[in-house]
C-alpha cells in the first residue's frame, strides 16, 4: 500500500489573509493544536470563545476536539447550545466552511449541521493509533487539496467515534458522495461502513473523527497528511 | 460544638485518636504543644498531618541523604520540600516534574483510584505555576491470570485514560509490569512534567497580613475523608472494614477548568502563593501555607463553599475532594481574580486571611474551634528511628548463584514476547492520547518519553522512569541503582542530557524492620549512585504499607529521571533503517542473570543483581548524546529486561524492516541474547560515520562491537547467528498477550 503524503498543493495559489477561527469550549483540548494547523498551512487562527455571540468576520471555523463541558452527558449535547454556536449555525448554513474533528464533529451532528451520531466505540475502550485513511470526495472545501482515493495516515484518538446513521440515510450519503474520508486498515471503533467523515449536502461543513491537526509535522506526527485539510481553505477556487 | 473554649474546660474527655490513626504517645504530644487536649477539629487535622504518608515520620531520617549527598547542581531551581523540585533547562524555561504513588486507593476502586492519581499529581505541578505538559504512569499489577488481576487493570488504564485524555495531556509513557507479589498491592504511580518560565515559579506560602485566603475550584464533599490516614498509611487486612469512603471522586473537566483558570491567573500577577489541595485537603493547604508564610492564618471555615450541607467542621478540615486549589490574593486584586475564575465558572470563595499573629486559627459559627502553632502541624510531625535489619532470608538467598538452564534461544526469545511483562503494552497504551498539544516527539514504546517545550528553538525534555522490582528484592542497595541507571541509560538513548531525578518508593510495612532496611539500602543506594552520576533528587514521594497481612510487595522504588534537549529534532529513536546501516552493541556483556527476565520465565529469583558500574554508565550516556548531537546514530535502545535478544526483537518489530546480526566470538548465544548486564546499549550507525563513532567509542575506553547489518533483502526477518525471527510473527506474539487477557 503506498501512502499519500502529498505536500501541500504547491501549484495553487493562496488567497491572502485567510482568517480561521478555532472555538475553545470549556473542556476543548486541541484548539492549540488547531490554530498550529492553520498557522502551519498559512492563515491566521482567530480564537472564538464559547460564551461569545461574535465570529470576529472569520472566513471559516474549526470545532476542535476534546471534551466540551465534561461530555459527561451525549458528547457535544450541550456545547451545541453554546451562544458560539448559534452565530456558527447560521453562518454555516449560510455557507461558511464549517469543519468539525472529534467532539467537533459530534457537536455538528447534535447541531444537526450533519445527519447521525457518533456512539460508543465497539470496543468500548478509548483508542488512540496513527489511522489509515481513504479520501472519497476531494471537492468539499475542506478536501480540496487533496485527489480523490488518495490514501493518507493520521491518528484518530477517541472514546466514542463510531459513526451511525439508519440505514436510509447511510445510503443518501453515499449515493449523493458525502462519505468524504474511510477507514483503511481496520475500522477503530466500529463506524458504520467504514465512515471516518462526511460532509453536508453543499460540502462547506465536513466532520470527522481522525485528528488532521495532529498529522502536520513528522517531528510531533505520524506524517504531514493532515496539512491538507487547512490548506484546502486558503485555495483560491472560492468559499 | 467542641470549640477551643470547650476543650479548655474537658480536659478528659475521650477522643478517637487510635480510630483517626494516631498512636498514644503522638496524642500525648499534641497535648503537649497545645498545653490542653486538642478539640474535634484539631485533632482531625493533626491526625491527617502526621500520617505516615504527609508526614513522612519513618522515611525522614533516611531522606536527609537526598539533600546531604546532594551534588552540586546548578540546574536546581527549587528542590526537595515544595510541591515538586523544579529545575533549569536553558533560554528561561524551568521543568518541574514529580511522581506520587496512589496504590490504595487504586485496589480499593481501580477507576476513581488511578484517576484522582493523576489528577493529584498534575495539580501538584500546577501550584508550581507550571503548565502540564504531560503524564506518565508507571503501573504494577498481580498475575495476569488471576481473575481479580483485570478487575484492577481494566479500572486502572480505564481511569488514568479517562482522567488524563479528560484533562488534554499527552500520556507520553511509563510501566506496565506484571508480578504475583502486587496481587492484592497493586502499584500506581503516576509522574506529571510541567514547564513555565523562571519567572513564573511560584511557592506555597501565605505572606502579607491583610492578603486573602480564597480557595478555589470544586466544591467540598464528603469523600476521601481520611484517605492519607487510614487508607494510604496502614496495610490491607481481610477482615477490616470496607474502605471504599476513603477513596476520592474525580472530575477530569473541572481539573481542565482549573488549569486554565489558573494559568491566567498565575500570569495576570494576581496570585501570591499557591497550594493544590490533594492528601489531607484543607488541613494540609491552611497549614502548609501558614507555616511557609511570614505570620499567621485565620480561616472562617463555614465559607468553604459544600456539595454535603451536613458537613462537620472535622469532615470539612479532613475532606480530600478533588479539584480544589487555594491562593493567596491582595485585597487590590480580589475583584480582578473572581473576574477569571466567573470567566472560567471556576467557583471561588474567600475563606480566610493572613493575620500577623503566628498562629492558625479556624473559627466554626463564631467560635473558634482550631488555635494551633501551623508549623506544628505541618512540618513539625513525628519523627521515628524505626529500627532496620536485613531480612535472615536474603544471604542464603544471595549465595545461590542464578544459572538458568540455556534453553533454546529462539524458543526462549518467543517465550519473552509471549510473556505479560515482555509483550507489546499497546492494549494499554492505545487507551491513552498521545498526541494532543502537539509536542509529543516520541512515546511509548521509546525508552523515554520526549518532550518539545519551546516551539520556536525545540528545546525540550526527556523522561524516563524505571525499577526492576526483582534485582531490588535480591539487593535493594545496588536494585535501586540499577533502577536509576536504567533511567539515565533511557533518557542517554533518545539524545537527552541527563539532569535530575525524582522517586517514587514503593515500600511494605515501615513497622517492618526487614522492610525499614530494604528502604534504607534503596534510599542510600539511590542517594550515592546521584552524587556519582551528577544529577540531584529534585522531589519524591514514599509509599509504605504496601503489604497485605505479613507479605509485602517486592521493594519497587520507582525512578525518574530528566534529560534536557537543545532540539528534539535531534532525537533518536528506536526504529533502526535503512538498509546497511550497522548494528553495534555498546558495552560488555557477562552471563548476568540474577534477577532476569529469562531467570523469571524459568521462575527463578536468587543470586545477585547484575553489577552496578556508573562510571560506565556515564560514559555510555556520553557516548550516545554525543552521537545524536553529531549525527552518528540513526536509532538506539537500552539494553535492560530481556537483554539484547528482546532489545534486537524490539527495534526490529518498531522499525519494520529485518537485520542480520551475529552472536560475538567468545560468548554463548544464550548468555549473549538473556544477560541482563547493565551500562549497555544498542546503536545504529549509517556505514559514513561508523570510522568516526568507533574512534569516539576508542577514545573514551568504551566496548563497542558490531554485531549486525540492517538488511531487508532477508525479507521481513531478524536473525541472530543461527535463529531466525518472522518480524510480523513477533509483533503478532507480542501484541496478542494483553488482549488476550483482558480484552
Amino acid at each position: 500500500m503506498r501512502w499519500c503524503t502529498r505536500p501541500a498543493a504547491r501549484s495553487l495559489s493562496y488567497r491572502e489573509g485567510v482568517r480561521i477561527g478555532v472555538v475553545t469550549f470549556p473542556g476543548t483540548l486541541d484548539d492549540i493544536d488547531a490554530a498550529r494547523a492553520v498557522k502551519y498551512a498559512g492563515g491566521e487562527a482567530v480564537p472564538l470563545w464559547h460564551a461569545d455571540h461574535d465570529l470576529q468576520n472569520v472566513d471559516a471555523v474549526v470545532l476542535p476536539g476534546g471534551f466540551s463541558y465534561g461530555d459527561y452527558l451525549r458528547c457535544g449535547a450541550i456545547a451545541r447550545f453554546a451562544p458560539v454556536m448559534q452565530e456558527i449555525t447560521d453562518a454555516a448554513e449560510a455557507g461558511m466552511p464549517v469543519l468539525g474533528i472529534c467532539n467537533g464533529f459530534q457537536i455538528l451532528c447534535e447541531a444537526h449541521l450533519l445527519p447521525g451520531a457518533l456512539v460508543r466505540n465497539q470496543s468500548l475502550h478509548f483508542v488512540c493509533r496513527d489511522q489509515g485513511l481513504r479520501v472519497e470526495n476531494a471537492a468539499t472545501s475542506w478536501t480540496r487539496a487533496f485527489s480523490p482515493r488518495d490514501e493518507i495516515v493520521i491518528p484518530v484518538k477517541n472514546g466514542e467515534g463510531a459513526y451511525t446513521a439508519d440505514e436510509q440515510t447511510l445510503d443518501r450519503l453515499e449515493g449523493e458522495g458525502r462519505v468524504v474520508f474511510r477507514y483503511i486498515g481496520g475500522n477503530p471503533n466500529g463506524s458504520r461502513r467504514d465512515i471516518a467523515g462526511i460532509t453536508n449536502a453543499r460540502g462547506n461543513v465536513v466532520g470527522l473523527m481522525p485528528h488532521p491537526e495532529h498529522a502536520i509535522d513528522a517531528l510531533t506526527g505520524p506524517g504531514t497528511d493532515g496539512l491538507n485539510l487547512f490548506t484546502s481553505l486558503l485555495e483560491r477556487a472560492g468559499v | 460544638m467542641d470549640s477551643v473554649e470547650h476543650a479548655a474546660q474537658t480536659p478528659d474527655h475521650p477522643q478517637p485518636y487510635a480510630e483517626l490513626g494516631l498512636k498514644s504517645d503522638e496524642y500525648q504530644r499534641i497535648r503537649d504543644i497545645l498545653g490542653r487536649r486538642p478539640t474535634s477539629s484539631e485533632l482531625a487535622m493533626y491526625s491527617v498531618m502526621w500520617s505516615e504518608h504527609c508526614s513522612y515520620k519513618s522515611s525522614k531520617v533516611h531522606l536527609r541523604q537526598f539533600g546531604e549527598k546532594a551534588p552540586e547542581s546548578e540546574a536546581l531551581l527549587v528542590g526537595i520540600g515544595e510541591n515538586a523540585g523544579v529545575v533549569d533547562v536553558g533560554d528561561g524555561w524551568a521543568v518541574t516534574f514529580k511522581v506520587e504513588s496512589h496504590n490504595h486507593p487504586s485496589y480499593i476502586e481501580p477507576y476513581q483510584g488511578a484517576a484522582t492519581g493523576v489528577g493529584g499529581i498534575v495539580r501538584d505541578i500546577l501550584s508550581m505555576g507550571a503548565r502540564p505538559l504531560a503524564v506518565m504512569d508507571q503501573l504494577r499489577f498481580g498475575d495476569p491470570s488471576q481473575t481479580d488481576t483485570a478487575r484492577v487493570v481494566h479500572g486502572v488504564v480505564a481511569g488514568v485514560g479517562g482522567y488524563g485524555n479528560c484533562l488534554g495531556l499527552p500520556n507520553i509513557g511509563g510501566e506496565t509490569v506484571f508480578d504475583p507479589c502486587y496481587q492484592t498491592n497493586p502499584l500506581v504511580n503516576a509522574l506529571c512534567v510541567g514547564a513555565m518560565r523562571h519567572e513564573d515559579i511560584h511557592v506555597s506560602s501565605a505572606r502579607g497580613a491583610g492578603n486573602l485566603v480564597v480557595l478555589y475550584g470544586a466544591l467540598t464533599g464528603g469523600d476521601g475523608i481520611g484517605g492519607v490516614s487510614v487508607l494510604a498509611s496502614e496495610s490491607f487486612d481481610e477482615t477490616g472494614p470496607s474502605k471504599r469512603p476513603a477513596v476520592q471522586v474525580g472530575d477530569p473537566f473541572t481539573e481542565k477548568l482549573l488549569i486554565e483558570c489558573t494559568l491566567e491567573l498565575l500570569h495576570a500577577g494576581l496570585i501570591e502563593g499557591i497550594q493544590d489541595l490533594g492528601g489531607a485537603g484543607l488541613s494540609c493547604a491552611t497549614s502548609e501555607m501558614a507555616s511557609n508564610g511570614d505570620g499567621g492564618m485565620h480561616v472562617w471555615l463555614d465559607r468553604v463553599p459544600l456539595r454535603d450541607a451536613t458537613l462537620t467542621p472535622e469532615e470539612i478540615l479532613m475532606s480530600e475532594s478533588q479539584e480544589r486549589m487555594c491562593a493567596v490574593v491582595t485585597p487590590d486584586n480580589h475583584d480582578e481574580f473572581m473576574a477569571i475564575c466567573a470567566k472560567w465558572g471556576v467557583t471561588a470563595t474567600v475563606i480566610g486571611e493572613v493575620t500577623d499573629g503566628d498562629r492558625l486559627t479556624i473559627e466554626w459559627q463564631g467560635r473558634t474551634v482550631v488555635d494551633v502553632p501551623p508549623r506544628t502541624v505541618a512540618h513539625d510531625g513525628p519523627v521515628y528511628h524505626r529500627p532496620f535489619e536485613e531480612p535472615a532470608w536474603l544471604k542464603p538467598r544471595q549465595a545461590v548463584p542464578t544459572q538458568p538452564e540455556h534453553t533454546d534461544p529462539r524458543e526462549t526469545l518467543l517465550a519473552l514476547l509471549g510473556s505479560a511483562n515482555n509483550a507489546s503494552k499497546a492494549w494499554v497504551t492505545d487507551q491513552y492520547d498521545r498526541y494532543v498539544r502537539g509536542n509529543t516527539a516520541l512515546a511509548q514504546p521509546e525508552d523515554a518519553g520526549v518532550l518539545r517545550i519551546d516551539e520556536e528553538s525545540g528545546r525540550g525534555v526527556a523522561i524516563a522512569t524505571d525499577c526492576n522490582a526483582r534485582f531490588v528484592e535480591l539487593d535493594p542497595y545496588a536494585g535501586t541503582q540499577l533502577a536509576l541507571a536504567e533511567a539515565y541509560r533511557n533518557v542517554a538513548a533518545t539524545g537527552a542530557v541527563p539532569l535530575a531525578v525524582t522517586n517514587c518508593l514503593n515500600f511494605g510495612s515501615p513497622e517492618d524492620p526487614a522492610v525499614m532496611w530494604q528502604f534504607s539500602q534503596a534510599v542510600t543506594g539511590l542517594a550515592d549512585a546521584c552524587l556519582e552520576l551528577k544529577i540531584p533528587v529534585t522531589g519524591g514521594n514514599v509509599s509504605f504499607y504496601n503489604q497485605t497481612g505479613e507479605t509485602a510487595i517486592h521493594p519497587t522504588p520507582v525512578v525518574g529521571v530528566l534529560g534536557v534537549f537543545d532540539d528534539v529534532a535531534r532525537r533518536t529513536p528506536m526504529a533502526w533503517g535503512p538498509d546497511g546501516e550497522l548494528i553495534y552493541l555498546l558495552g560488555q556483556t557477562r552471563p548476568e542473570f540474577g534477577g532476569s527476565a529469562v531467570a523469571t520465565l524459568q521462575g527463578i529469583l536468587t543470586g545477585m543483581p547484575p553489577t552496578v558500574d556508573l562510571q560506565a554508565e556515564r560514559v555510555l550516556a556520553e557516548i550516545l548524546v554525543a552521537g545524536s548531537r553529531d549525527g552518528m546514530l540513526t536509532a538506539a535502545h537500552d539494553v535492560a529486561d530481556g537483554g539484547v535478544g528482546l532489545a534486537l526483537a524490539e527495534m526490529a518489530m518498531r522499525a519494520g524492516i529485518g537485520a542480520r546480526t551475529w552472536v560475538p566470538d567468545g560468548v554463548d548465544a544464550f548468555t549473549f541474547l538473556f544477560s541482563e548486564s547493565a551500562a549497555r546499549a544498542v546503536v545504529v550507525v549509517p556505514r559514513s560515520e561508523e570510522l568516526r563513532f568507533t574512534e569516539m567509542c576508542g577514545a573514551r575506553r568504551f566496548a563497542c562491537e558490531r554485531i549486525g547489518v540492517v538488511d531487508s533483502g532477508l525479507g521481513d526477518v531478524l536473525q541472530i547467528g543461527e535463529i531466525e525471527l518472522d518480524i510480523a510473527a513477533m509483533r503478532e506474539r507480542a501484541g496478542e498477550v494483553l488482549p488476550n487477557h483482558f480484552a
